[in-house]
C-alpha cells in the first residue's frame, strides 16, 4: 500500500491528462478554441480571491461524499447512496437550525451539522442493515433510498418549511450561516465558508479511523476477506452496518454544510443533487486514498467552477466541460481495466518468482 | 548417446537479479516417468514453464526430440507435443467435459463442430489408458480427481507424447492416487515420457524410474528411484537431516477438554454432520480420517461458531460453547488451523503483523480505548517471527508475499500463541514443503506434549497415521469408527474412509 | 455615438481590469445597459420549456437591439446543480453584465444574496417574489387565469365529463395550474370530475407517459399537463390511444405545443395555456436600457397583459367561443380566479 503511491499518482494524472485533450480535440472538431476555454477555466477556478474561494468551497461536499464513497467501498460496499444522504444531511440541518434558531451560534451550528450527518448515517444504515440480514444488494437499496429522500425531503419542505407561495424554507438565521461576513469580506463575496476547514479535519479524521482505530481495522479486513474476518472472530453483520453508518455520516456532513454554508435554505428539487455522484468519481479518481480524495477535489471543483465561465466568455457551450469530465471518469474506468490487466500479468510473473525462487 | 525425448541444457532463468533456475540440465527418455523433486521455490515450476512455454529461459537450450526448439508460447509446446497437467485445473465449470476437452481444437464438419467424431476419439483414448471420464457430465458436477482425468485427457487429445504433472496428488484421495498412479504406468508403457513434479517421497518409490532433486535453483542429483532410500531423497531436497520420527512423550489423558455430543449441522440444507459424538481428551491428538466433503468442515465451523448448530452440543473443559459467537469461542480456548490458508486464515493484504494480532486485536496489548497501538503489534510481530521462524523481510510484510509454508507458519503462530486448550488443524500441511511440514508437525506435537488436546482433520494419511494417539473415521457426516494408529496401515484406513470396509473396533 | 461607445469601452476596460484584477483574459467588460444574462435553474437553455423561453426572449431582444451574444450583448450561464446558481450569477456580475436574470423560483435566495452584494446591477427572478430589494425585479405570471381558460376548454370539450390534470412536482408553481384549471372546469359545468395527478418531476416522460396512459383508459378524454419534461410522456401517451381509433385531448402549457401533439392521422393538441417567459425577458430587458428598469417591483403578467393566455389549437368554435367570453370575464374582472 506504501510503495505503490508513486505508480499509484501516474494513473490517475495520465487520465486527466487524456481527459483534457479528449476535450481539445472535441473543441477543435467543433471550431471552438481549446487554448483559450483551458485558459478561461483556469482564470475561471483561480483567477482571484472570489474564484478561489468558489473553487474551495465546491471542494467541501465533493470530498465528504467522496470519503463517504471511500469508507463503505474499504469495507467491500459500493454505496450509490451519496446523493440522497447528501440531500438528507442537508434537510436534517437546515430544519435544525430553523427549529433551534434560539440557540447560540456555536451550539446552533454544531448541533445543526450533527443533526445533517446523524440524517445521512442513519439513512445509510438502512441499506447496511439491509445488507447484513437480508444480503440485499447495495447498490440496489442505496440507489431505491435515494429517490425516496428526494420525494420525502420535497413533501416535507412543501407541507412543514415553504411558507405560502413559496416552494423554499425560509433562509437560516444569520448566525448560523458558515460563509461569515469576514469570509466574505476577504474572498471578495464568495461562498467560502468554514466548512472547508471541516472537511480537511474529517480527512485528517477518516485517515486516522482507517490507520489507528480498531473499527477501521476491522472494515477494511471485513472489505478484504469477509470470511478470514469471521473466522477472527470480527462481527461482520455490526462492520458492515458500522461502515454504511459512518459512509453516510459523511456525506450526510457534506450536505449539512452545503446547506448551512452555501444554501442557507432547501428548496423542493428536482432532481438528485449531482455532488452525490460526482463524489464518487472522486473518489475512484483519487484511489480512495484520504489524501488523493483532497486533490481529486481540487481538480473537479476546479473544472465544475472554471467550466462555469467558458459559456460566459465565450460562444463553446459549457457541456464541453462536462465531457471533459466526463472523459475523465472514463479513463479513471479504464484504469481499472489497465489496472486488472497489469495486476494478472503481475501475479503471474509473481507467482512463478515466488514457484521458482528459494525460500525467503 | 542414448536418445532423448527431451533435453534441456545448461538453463538458467534470472528474474531481475535472482536466479530461479542456475545451469540446470535434465534428460528424459522414451517411455519413461522422471520426478522432479524439490521444496516449493525450489525452482520447479519455473524450470516446467520453460518446457511448456509460459516463460523463456534467459540462458540454456532445450531440445526436443534432439532437435533445438525454441519454445516462447504455450501453443509451440502443444504443437511439439508438450502436455500440461496443472495443479490448478483450466476447466470451465458450466461446459461439458466433452466440450471442455475439445475447446480450442474442435473437429469440425462444414461450420459445425462434430461432437460425434469427438466423442468417439476420445473414448478410444479412454480405454487405452484406463481414464474413466464421463463425456457428458458437466465439469462442475464431477469430482478433483476425473477433472485432473480430464486434464490429461485435453493433452492426450491434443496428440501430446510428453507429459508434465504439476504436484497431481495434492488434492486427490487415495483410491483416486491409486487410480492416476495406474494412469501414469499406462502413458509410460505406450511410449509417452512423464516428467512428475512432487515432494512426496513414497509415491516417487511407487513409480518414477529416474528422479531429479532440486534445492535452490541447481539439480543436487539425479538418482534411480529403485536403488535410493526414502530418507536419502529426502535428505537431498531438504540438504540436511530429517527427523522423521516423532517424539511423543506419555501424557495424562484423564482429562475431557472438548465433548461434542448428539451434534447435527446442515450446510445448504442438507444435514452434513449427523448425530455426532467426538471426545477429545487432554494430551491427546484425535485424528479425523475420512474423504473429503463428508462433513469435517462443517464439524469444524460448528465447533468454532461459523455454523450455526442445529442440534447437540459442544463443550470445552464443561464449558458449553453451542450459540457463542466465533470471537467467544476463541477466547474461552479454542484455537484453529483452518483449512483454507488464503481466504479463511489469512488477510493476505494486511502485513504480517496485523494477520498475527487478527484474533486479538480488539484487547490489550494489540489495542485500548478502541485505537490500535502498531508499535505493540509490530513489537509482537517480531517476536513471533523469530520464534516461529517465519521467513520473512519484516513484519510489515504483506502476507501475500509469504511462501505456503511462511503463511502457514503466520497462522500456525497466531494460533498457537494463544494458548488454546483445544487446538484445531485442518489439513495443516496441505500445500506446504517439508521443512515446514516437519515444523508443523513439531509444533502440533508439542502442543500434545504440554496437556493440551489436538484435534487433526486431514486426508494426508500418512500425516494422520503418524501425529494421531486414536483416529476416527468419518463418513457422511457421522464417526462410523475408531481405530488405534498403531495397528492399522494407510490402505486398511483408505478403505475404510471410502465406507468400504468393516471398522475394526479396537479402542 | 460609435466614438463615444469605443471610449466608454475602454474606461471601463481599465477599471474592469482593475476591479478584476487578474480577472479573465477574454474579459474586455464593460457595464453598459446594453447587456443582459440569464442563469437557468438546471434545464439547459434547450429544456423544450421554461428556460428555452426565456432564452429565446432574450435572444431575440438581443437581436432586435444589433447585439452579439457574449460580453457586452445577451448571454447565459447553464446550472447542473443548485450550487450553481450562485457561481453562475457572480460570474455574470464579473462580466460586468447589465441585467441578469434568475429563471424560476429555486434561484431566489441567490439572487437576494448577489443584489445585496451588487447593488448596481439589475436582478430579476422569474416565478418567485424577491421583496425589499431595490435592484430587484419580480416577475410573476397569473398562471390561474391561463388555466383556468384551459379548464374551460377541457370542460367544453369533454365527452365523457371526465377531465384529467398532471403536475410536474407538487410546488406552488405547479399548484396554481392545478387550481385554475379546476376552476375554470367547474364554472363550465360542476358536475365534471376533474382528476389530479402529479410526476414528482419535471424530467420523467415515462412516468408521464404511464399517468396519462392510466388516465385515457379510465375514460378522461382530456388532459391538462403543467409538468415540463414530463408532459412529453403525455402526448405519447394521447397519441398511442389516439392512433387506435379513441378521441383523446392535451392541453399543452408554457408555449404552443401544437407541434408535439401531431401524428400520422391528426393532432391531439387542443389547446396550450402559454406563459411568456420570453416576453417578460424581452421587456424587462427593454426597461433596463431606458434607465426604467422595475427594480423593487413586482411585475405581474396576466390575460390582460397578454403574459399568459390560451392559445387555440384544435378547439371546436363553440369551445373556442367559450373561453374568449370567459377571457373577457376575467379581464374585466367578473370573474376573480384565484391562485390557491
Amino acid at each position: 500500500m506504501h510503495t505503490k503511491s508513486l505508480k499509484g499518482l501516474t494513473i490517475p494524472l495520465v487520465s486527466v491528462l487524456a481527459g483534457f485533450i479528449v476535450g481539445a480535440i472535441l473543441m477543435l472538431i467543433f471550431g471552438y478554441d481549446p487554448l483559450q476555454n483551458y485558459q478561461n477555466l483556469l482564470v475561471g477556478s483561480f483567477g482571484g480571491v472570489y474564484s478561489i474561494g468558489e473553487t474551495l468551497r465546491n471542494m467541501i461536499s465533493l470530498i465528504l461524499t467522496a470519503l463517504g464513497f471511500a469508507v463503505a467501498s474499504k469495507a467491500g460496499f459500493f454505496n450509490i447512496g451519496g446523493p440522497g444522504q447528501y440531500l438528507i444531511g442537508w434537510f436534517g440541518a437546515i430544519v435544525f437550525t430553523l427549529k433551534f434558531s434560539y440557540l447560540p451560534a456555536i451550539i446552533l451550528i454544531i448541533g445543526a451539522l450533527l443533526c445533517g450527518a446523524l440524517a445521512g448515517g442513519l439513512w445509510s444504515m438502512v441499506a447496511g442493515i439491509l445488507r447484513a440480514y437480508f444480503g440485499t444488494s447495495e447498490v440496489i437499496t442505496t440507489i431505491m433510498l435515494n429517490y425516496i429522500v428526494l420525494y420525502i425531503v420535497n413533501f416535507a419542505v412543501k407541507s412543514w418549511l415553504a411558507g405560502k407561495g413559496s416552494d423554499s424554507s425560509p433562509n437560516i438565521a444569520a448566525k448560523a450561516n458558515l460563509n461569515t461576513p469576514f469570509l466574505q469580506r476577504i474572498t471578495d463575496n464568495s461562498t467560502f465558508n468554514w466548512g472547508f476547514f471541516i472537511a480537511l479535519a474529517v480527512v485528517g479524521l477518516v485517515w486516522f479511523y482507517f490507520n489507528k482505530t480498531k473499527s477501521g481495522f476491522e472494515i477494511q479486513a471485513v472489505g478484504l476477506n469477509e470470511s478470514a474476518s469471521q473466522y477472527a472472530g470480527v462481527n461482520v453483520k455490526k462492520t458492515i452496518i458500522t461502515a454504511m453508518l459512518i459512509s453516510g455520516l459523511l456525506a450526510g456532513l457534506g450536505g449539512a454544510i452545503d446547506g448551512l454554508g452555501n444554501f442557507q435554505n432547501i428548496s423542493v428539487s428536482n432532481n438528485l443533487p449531482n455532488v452525490g455522484y460526482n463524489g464518487m468519481a472522486v473518489a475512484l479518481l483519487a484511489a480512495e486514498n484520504p489524501i488523493g480524495i483532497v486533490f481529486a477535489a481540487l481538480l473537479f471543483s476546479a473544472l465544475q467552477i472554471g467550466g462555469l465561465s467558458i459559456s460566459v466568455y465565450s460562444n463553446t457551450p459549457s457541456e464541453i466541460v462536462d465531457i471533459v469530465i466526463a472523459s475523465i471518469i472514463f479513463f479513471v474506468g479504464i484504469k481499472y481495466a489497465f489496472e486488472l490487466i497489469a495486476k494478472k500479468g503481475w501475479f503471474k510473473r509473481k507467482n512463478r518468482e515466488e514457484k521458482g525462487g528459494a525460500e525467503k | 548417446m542414448e536418445d532423448y525425448v527431451v533435453e534441456m541444457r545448461h538453463i538458467t532463468k534470472q528474474f531481475g537479479s535472482y536466479k530461479a533456475n542456475n545451469d540446470i540440465s535434465l534428460q528424459l527418455k522414451k517411455g519413461e516417468i522422471l520426478a522432479l523433486l524439490g521444496e516449493n521455490g525450489a525452482g520447479k515450476s519455473t524450470l516446467m514453464g520453460m518446457l511448456s512455454g509460459l516463460l523463456e529461459p534467459t540462458d540454456g537450450e532445450i531440445l526436443i526430440n534432439g532437435k533445438s526448439v525454441k519454445m516462447d508460447n504455450p501453443r509451440n509446446a502443444k504443437k511439439l507435443g508438450i502436455g500440461m497437467v496443472h495443479q490448478h485445473f483450466m476447466l470451465i465449470p458450466a461446459f461439458s467435459v466433452l466440450e471442455n476437452i475439445i475447446l480450442g481444437d474442435e473437429p469440425t464438419k462444414a461450420t459445425r463442430i462434430d461432437y460425434r467424431k469427438a466423442a468417439n476419439d476420445i473414448e478410444k483414448l479412454a480405454e487405452k489408458y484406463h481414464l474413466d471420464i464421463d463425456v457428458n457430465a458437466k465439469v462442475r458436477d464431477i469430482t478433483v480427481g476425473m477433472q485432473q482425468r480430464v486434464e490429461i485427457m485435453k493433452a492426450l487429445y491434443r496428440k501430446a507424447n510428453i507429459f508434465i504433472f504439476d504436484e497431481p496428488t495434492a488434492a486427490l484421495t487415495p483410491q483416486e492416487i491409486e487410480q492416476l498412479i495406474k494412469i501414469l504406468r499406462a502413458l509410460a508403457a505406450e511410449g509417452n515420457s512423464v516428467i512428475f513434479i512432487t515432494h512426496k517421497l513414497k509415491e516417487i518409490k511407487e513409480v518414477a524410474d529416474r528422479c531429479v532433486v532440486i534445492r535452490m535453483g541447481k539439480v543436487v542429483e539425479t538418482v534411480q528411484v529403485a536403488e535410493t532410500k526414502e530418507e536419502t531423497l529426502a535428505e537431498m531436497m531438504v540438504g540436511r537431516k530429517i527427523n522423521f520420527a516423532v517424539e511423543k512423550e506419555e501424557t495424562d489423558k484423564s482429562k475431557t477438554v472438548l465433548a461434542v455430543s448428539n451434534l447435527s449441522v446442515e450446510a445448504h440444507a442438507l444435514l452434513k454432520v449427523k448425530d455426532l459424538n467426538l471426545i477429545v481428551h487432554s494430551g491427546e491428538i484425535v485424528g479425523v480420517a475420512g474423504v473429503d466433503g463428508n462433513g469435517q468442515s462443517e464439524l469444524i465451523e460448528a465447533i468454532t461458531g461459523l455454523r450455526k448448530i442445529k442440534k447437540g452440543s459442544v463443550e470445552l473443559k464443561g464449558k458449553a460453547l453451542q450459540n457463542l459467537n466465533a470471537r467467544k469461542i476463541s477466547e474461552a480456548g479454542i484455537g484453529c488451523i483452518p483449512e483454507d490458508r488464503q481466504n479463511v486464515g489469512l488477510i493476505l493484504p494486511f502485513t504480517i503483523a496485523e494477520n498475527l494480532v487478527l484474533k486479538s486485536y480488539h484487547k490489550k496489548p494489540a489495542s485500548q480505548h478502541g485505537l490500535l497501538n502498531y508499535k505493540k503489534i509490530n513489537e509482537m510481530g517480531r517476536q513471533l517471527i523469530k520464534s516461529f521462524d517465519i521467513r520473512s523481510q519484516s513484519e510489515k510484510e504483506l502476507a501475500g508475499d509469504l511462501s505456503g509454508g511462511n503463511q502457514q507458519k503466520v497462522i500456525v503462530a497466531r494460533e498457537i500463541s494463544a494458548s488454546p486448550d483445544l487446538l484445531i488443524a485442518a489439513n495443516p500441511t496441505r500445500g506446504v514443503d517439508i521443512g515446514a511440514i516437519e515444523y508443523i508437525h513439531e509444533k502440533i506435537i508439542e502442543q500434545r506434549n504440554a496437556g493440551r488436546g489436538v484435534l487433526l482433520i486431514s486426508f494426508e494419511l500418512d500425516e494422520i497415521l503418524k501425529l494421531s494417539d486414536r483416529i476416527v473415521v468419518m463418513h457422511e457426516g457421522q464417526i462410523v469408527g475408531e481405530i488405534d494408529p498403531r495397528h492399522t496401515s494407510s490402505e486398511e484406513l483408505g478403505l475404510m474412509m471410502a465406507g468400504k470396509a468393516p471398522i475394526e473396533q479396537e479402542g | 455615438m460609435k466614438k463615444r461607445v469605443l471610449a466608454v469601452l475602454a474606461a471601463t476596460m481599465m477599471a474592469g481590469a482593475i476591479l478584476v484584477g487578474c480577472g479573465n483574459s477574454s474579459s474586455s467588460s464593460k457595464g453598459t445597459k446594453h447587456s443582459a444574462a440569464l442563469v437557468t435553474d438546471g434545464g439547459g437553455i434547450d429544456d423544450k420549456s421554461f428556460n428555452q423561453s426565456a432564452w429565446e426572449g432574450l435572444e431575440s431582444w438581443g437581436k432586435s437591439h444589433n447585439l452579439q451574444k457574449g460580453i457586452n450583448g445577451y448571454n447565459y450561464a447553464q446550472s447542473t446543480d443548485d450550487s450553481d446558481f450562485l457561481p453562475n450569477i457572480n460570474k455574470l456580475v464579473k462580466a460586468k453584465y447589465a441585467t441578469i436574470f434568475g429563471i424560476g423560483y429555486k434561484l431566489d435566495n441567490a439572487i437576494t444574496k448577489a443584489s445585496k452584494a451588487n447593488p448596481d446591477v439589475n436582478f430579476a427572478i422569474i416565478d418567485s417574489v424577491v421583496s425589499n430589494r431595490k435592484n430587484v425585479a419580480s416577475v410573476t405570471f397569473k398562471t390561474e387565469q391561463s388555466s383556468f381558460l384551459a379548464g374551460v376548454a377541457a370542460a367544453k370539450t369533454t365527452k365523457t365529463n371526465k377531465v384529467g390534470f398532471i403536475g410536474g412536482i407538487q410546488s406552488d408553481v405547479i399548484t396554481t395550474f392545478q387550481k385554475g384549471f379546476e376552476q375554470g372546469v367547474k364554472a363550465v359545468n360542476p358536475n365534471i370530475k376533474v382528476d389530479v395527478k402529479y410526476a414528482g418531476s419535471f424530467t420523467k416522460a415515462d412516468v408521464g407517459q404511464s399517468l396519462a396512459t392510466a388516465m385515457y383508459n379510465n375514460n378522461e378524454d382530456v388532459v391538462y399537463q403543467a409538468a415540463g419534461g414530463t408532459g412529453a410522456g403525455v402526448f405519447t401517451a394521447a397519441k398511442n390511444v389516439a392512433k387506435n381509433g379513441k378521441k383523446v385531448w392535451v392541453i399543452g402549457v408554457d408555449q404552443d405545443q401544437k407541434a408535439d401533439g401531431k401524428y400520422k392521422g391528426g393532432n391531439v393538441t387542443l389547446a396550450s395555456a402559454i406563459k411568456k417567459v420570453g416576453t417578460a425577458v424581452k421587456d424587462l430587458s427593454n426597461d433596463a436600457m431606458k434607465n426604467k428598469f422595475p427594480g423593487g417591483k413586482t411585475v405581474t403578467y396576466d390575460l390582460k397583459s397578454n403574459g399568459v393566455g390560451l392559445v387555440n389549437d384544435n378547439m371546436s368554435a363553440s369551445a373556442w367561443k367559450a373561453v374568449q367570453s370567459y377571457q373577457e370575464k376575467i379581464e374585466n374582472g367578473t370573474i376573480e380566479v384565484s391562485a390557491k
